[in-house]
């Protein structure tokens, strides 16, 4: 690592270079990529992170994240197209769900320190543990999930596979939601700074993809439903997804640079043409619902993946954890201000 | 306590996480003020817990080459070098040699002075690392501390993240999360833990909560009096984000200038609203389902009740002209 790599590794600390307006005590890393909001000014150490960013791998977890999102909203689709009879893209769903969370078990069995340990997952059950809650509801739905796709494959138990299709369609939409909750029940502040608007873009994000999958592997004349939900959930997508970059505040511009803006402006992108394609295309030709169910699923992706990046940039960057709390500090010693004058004023008008 | 068990004040967690007649909580009182620096606390923390080495670099980041707490590294010392905002008060009758090369960097007027701190797991009242854990492998002590069983984790790394001021971490050749036990084990046998036991200015104080809070109110009172104005108790305070520290300091700057958060939070307090927003989410996800599954046969409906009534329409009409 040479020090231009790490310019905060300097003999010299932040305090002493200057008296370190915005950007003389504190430096950026890449070149080209200003802060869009003025940095708030505070002396770090060595620019080290406050808080340390998850190990987790990008693959496995924000993979995770989108095909958790997949299967789980792809039941809810499944169960309707089976309780509307359109068989084709149930089971095409009920497929796609099973593979989704086949390979989500297999990502987070994979990320693991020691995977050998994984039936750990399910030693307690804490309500207070996102990841706990996960794992037991991941243990419900893979198996429900599995039973509904064998029982379309192989055409046995019908009225079982029916009951099996419809848990996993009850189940489906808290998989799909909750991995907002893992995310945001942690110090990043990029997730948790969002914790109230991020289940929305999951639900959103997710919907989208279960969308693009019935559009690229349905028929034609069954994929009314799916062409609504991309429309709804692609504009979902872009309220949630502005929700979230305005409730972040200064954090919002780990969202916008680097890896995870690049993600993000692909996701949109992807989204909207994906959902446009389907929407009006989607009925008469088939490549234009290929190719906007794929778009779909592409952005559904580049979504997670956004949002994962910009987590473990704003937790490695110390002032994305510091400036917010201090501005909170700051507030709140305000208010505190203002109250005691308000009381002394109060006295004074007493006493006179 | 219900009520106060995700966030808020908690007198006895050790009795609120099950413990019949737990001792009194303890904890540490570090005091900055008279730290050297000397980093016997983190060699007696490595020797004791037999931690392994975590690279020998140079990190030029003062005499710091430990540079932050790790999954092998329970006690770090912070360096930091500065002007001194304020002329430092000088003891009587202690001679004052100056600071080769004092003049360079502490131009404007103040003195050169240099902050040392050594930094710890702060065993939360509220602790984000135990909230969050799937497993069940950290813990809460009858002693109020936080511990990890190594024998239970799996590796899943979610604590790292949890937790507000980045202590716990993943040990990258073995995949679990270590952190500092407050020497379980030492403590079981009546003993201090390791790195107080080896302070050799009494900066790293061990003892019952109640009585070191007590002990560092009269400490910080005493340096502001001595003139010390930046002297400040950092996680002593109950009514704080985490509920308060089991490890809290005293220092002499901003808690950021340390690497520490201003205004830490146990993110688990926010956890019943991020339930509820997931759950009205996972509703909006089922009922966008089925509105995808009516509105276009509603749609059609209309569409051709529409069409039905122009038609009719347009037949009155027409026989209308035929008339």
């Amino acid at each position: 690592m040479t020090r231009d790599d790490n310019p905060g590794r300097d003999a010299v600390p932040a305090a002493l270079r200057g008296g370190g307006g915005p950007d003389g005590g504190r430096r950026r890393k890449r070149s080209g990529e200003e802060p869009m909001v003025p940095r708030a000014q505070f002396q770090d150490y060595y620019g080290k992170p406050v808080i340390k960013p998850p190990a987790w791998s990008a693959r496995d977890i924000a993979g995770y994240f989108f095909l958790g999102g997949l299967a789980g909203a792809g039941s809810a689709l499944a169960a309707g197209a089976h309780l509307t009879g359109r068989t084709s893209t149930a089971t095409a769903l009920k497929f796609s769900s099973l593979g989704g969370v086949s390979l989500a078990t297999a990502a987070l069995i994979h990320d693991l320190g020691r995977p050998a340990r994984f039936t750990h997952m399910l030693r307690v059950f804490k309500p207070t543990s996102p990841m706990s809650v996960g794992s037991w509801l991941l243990a419900l739905y893979g198996p429900t999930a599995g039973a509904a796709a064998v029982s379309a494959a192989t055409g046995l138990m019908p009225r079982a596979g029916a009951v099996a299709t419809a848990g996993a369609g009850l189940l489906g939409p808290a998989v799909a939601t909750y991995t907002a909750v893992l995310a945001a029940d942690t110090a990043v502040p990029a997730w948790h700074g969002a914790h109230r608007e991020l289940p929305y873009l999951f639900a959103a994000s997710a919907t989208a993809a279960a969308s693009g999958m019935a559009l690229a592997a349905g028929p034609l004349r069954e994929n009314a439903p799916a062409r609504c939900a991309a429309a709804l959930s692609a504009t979902a997508d872009f309220v949630a997804d502005r929700a979230v970059e305005r409730r972040l505040g200064m954090v919002a511009e780990t969202l916008r640079t680097g890896r995870a803006g690049r993600l993000r402006r692909a996701a949109r992108v992807l989204t909207v043409a994906g959902a446009a394609s389907a929407a009006l295309w989607g009925h008469r030709s088939r490549p234009a619902a290929v190719a906007g169910g794929l778009a779909l699923l592409a952005g559904s992706a580049c979504t997670r993946f956004a949002v994962f990046a910009a987590g473990i940039a704003s937790a490695t960057d110390p002032v994305y954890t510091v400036a917010p709390q201090q501005a909170r500090l700051d507030e709140q010693a305000r208010l505190d201000e203002r109250a005691g004058l308000d009381e002394r004023a109060g006295s004074g008008e007493l006493g006179g | 306590m219900k009520g106060n068990l995700l966030s808020g004040p908690e007198p006895d967690p050790s009795t609120d996480a099950g413990h019949t007649d737990a001792p009194p909580r303890v904890g540490f009182f570090t005091d900055t003020s008279v730290c050297i620096g000397c980093k016997a606390c983190e060699v007696a923390c490595k020797e004791w817990n037999a931690l392994p080495e975590d690279g020998l670099s140079f990190s030029g980041m003062s005499y710091d080459n430990t540079q932050a707490l790790s999954a092998s590294t329970w006690r770090h010392v912070a360096f930091i070098e500065q002007s001194a905002p304020s002329a430092v008060p000088t003891p009587e009758g202690r001679a004052e040699l100056p600071l080769a090369g004092a003049e360079a960097p502490g131009t404007d007027g103040g003195q050169m002075r240099w902050l040392m701190s050594s930094d710890v797991c702060k065993h939360c009242t509220h602790a984000a690392c135990l909230d969050v854990c799937p497993t069940g492998s950290l813990f809460r002590t009858e002693y109020g501390t936080v511990v990890v069983q190594e024998d239970i984790c799996n590796g899943c790394g979610y604590c790292v993240p949890a937790c507000p001021y980045g202590v716990i971490e993943q040990r990258p050749a073995d995949g679990r999360a270590f952190k500092c036990t407050m020497c379980y084990d030492r403590l079981g046998a009546g003993q201090e833990p390791a790195c107080a036991k080896a302070c050799p200015t009494e900066s790293i104080q061990f003892g019952p909560l109640d009585e070191l809070r007590e002990r560092a109110a009269l400490r910080v009172d005493q340096l502001q009096e001595a003139g010390v104005t930046g002297a400040r108790l950092y996680g002593h305070d109950p009514q704080d984000g985490v509920g308060g520290d089991g490890a809290f300091f005293l220092l002499l700057d901003e808690p950021a200038v340390y690497g520490l958060p201003p205004d830490p939070q146990v993110t688990t307090r926010d956890l019943p609203a991020m339930w509820r927003h997931a759950g009205a989410a996972g509703v909006a996800l089922a009922a966008g389902t089925v509105l995808s599954f009516t509105l276009p046969s509603v749609l059609r409906a209309a569409a051709s009740a529409a069409a039905s009534a122009a038609s009719a329409a347009s037949a009155a009409l027409r026989g209308g002209g035929a008339r």
